[in-house]
């Protein structure tokens, strides 16, 4: 395998971390939901709690991305 | 080789200034900048210049404001934390009208840049870390060990904690650039299916790009919150070592 097609695959592995994001994102609202629905007025407070995860795990995907960005820019 | 996604991010100098070896030209982003600053300063000065007892619409906005980021150091920091509100207000608003203004087209945005986010992060980190050294002195490097932890485990909890710690400013970065540079390069991934999918299946991309772009605006105020909070919560470790506060990392 040459190097551009070793990059490209190399780049498509990174992009592969979103898998986990997913997992992680359906995770949390699916507790939020689960959390709601036994307590419902406390839903301000687990909301705060869930943007901020949701936003956590999500920044963790991207990680995989910028990762595939430095491999684009390694290629010539 | 084909466009490279990512050369809307590229910056290209207008007015070339170099001052003392140091390249302060004047590009895109700068310009952007001083509209934010600008925006900022207008809007703001402009809620508070008339304080009436029944708010006008934009003194109701900026209380609202006001009100949410005091909660936010509050919650994070306690009372201490008040005396950091300019300081949180400014970074706040800020990196929101920077990304929120980012999303118009035509225009820049500015947090999408690694080396602004840099600057934020590690500024934000070496003053927690001033600011824990300055009140507790040498106690500060109990910060390295997490309460309640036995004696012998510490040869192994120290060397992750400093990883843990040293991790900070980067993952503080990336987190905002990433998502700022993700968002829009997927808006103009799909742009491009647009325009190369003709008027037969066109459509769809360009509908979804609709609902990208609400996606967008969510996450351009959920990362200048989180930026924000978590801003708060390492000040908040040095403010407090080992404090009731949970940790967010």
């Amino acid at each position: 395998m040459d190097a551009a097609a070793a990059a490209l695959v190399g780049m498509g592995l990174a992009a592969a971390g979103f898998a986990g994001a997913g997992v992680g994102i359906g995770y949390i609202f699916g507790k939020m939901i689960e959390a709601v629905a036994r307590q419902p007025e406390a839903e301000g407070r687990v909301g705060k709690y869930m943007w901020i995860g949701f936003a956590l795990v999500e920044a963790i995907a991207l990680y995989g991305l910028v990762i595939a960005f430095i491999i684009m820019g390694l290629r010539k | 080789m084909e466009e490279s996604p990512l050369h809307p991010f590229e910056l290209h100098n207008y007015i070339p200034i170099q001052l003392f070896g140091l390249d302060i030209s004047i590009n895109k982003a700068v310009i952007m900048m001083w509209v934010v600053v600008g925006l900022t300063a207008f809007l703001l000065v402009k809620a508070g210049a008339s304080r009436r007892m029944v708010p006008t619409k934009l003194q109701s906005l900026a209380e609202l404001l006001v009100g949410f980021i005091r909660d936010i150091i509050l919650d994070t920091m306690g009372k201490d934390g008040m005396r950091f509100f300019p300081f949180i207000a400014t970074l706040f608003v800020f990196i929101l009208f920077c990304n929120i203004l980012g999303l118009i087209p035509g225009t820049f945005t500015v947090t999408s840049q690694i080396v602004v986010t840099a600057a934020f992060a590690l500024f934000v980190y070496s003053m927690s870390i001033v600011l824990g050294f300055v009140l507790h002195g040498v106690k500060f490097l109990g910060i390295l060990v997490p309460p309640g932890t036995p004696g012998w485990l510490l040869p192994l909890m120290m060397p992750i904690e400093l990883v843990s710690q040293l991790a900070r400013p980067l993952s503080l970065s990336v987190r905002l650039f990433a998502n700022m540079t993700a968002g829009h390069t997927i808006l103009g991934v799909l742009f491009g299916l647009t325009i190369t999918g003709g008027l037969l299946i066109g459509w769809l991309p360009f509908a979804f790009t609709v609902a990208m772009n609400v996606l967008e605006v969510g996450i351009a105020i959920i990362q200048a919150y989180i930026f924000t909070i978590l801003t708060c919560v390492y000040l908040g470790d040095a403010f407090h070592l080992h404090g009731a506060e949970g940790h967010a990392h």
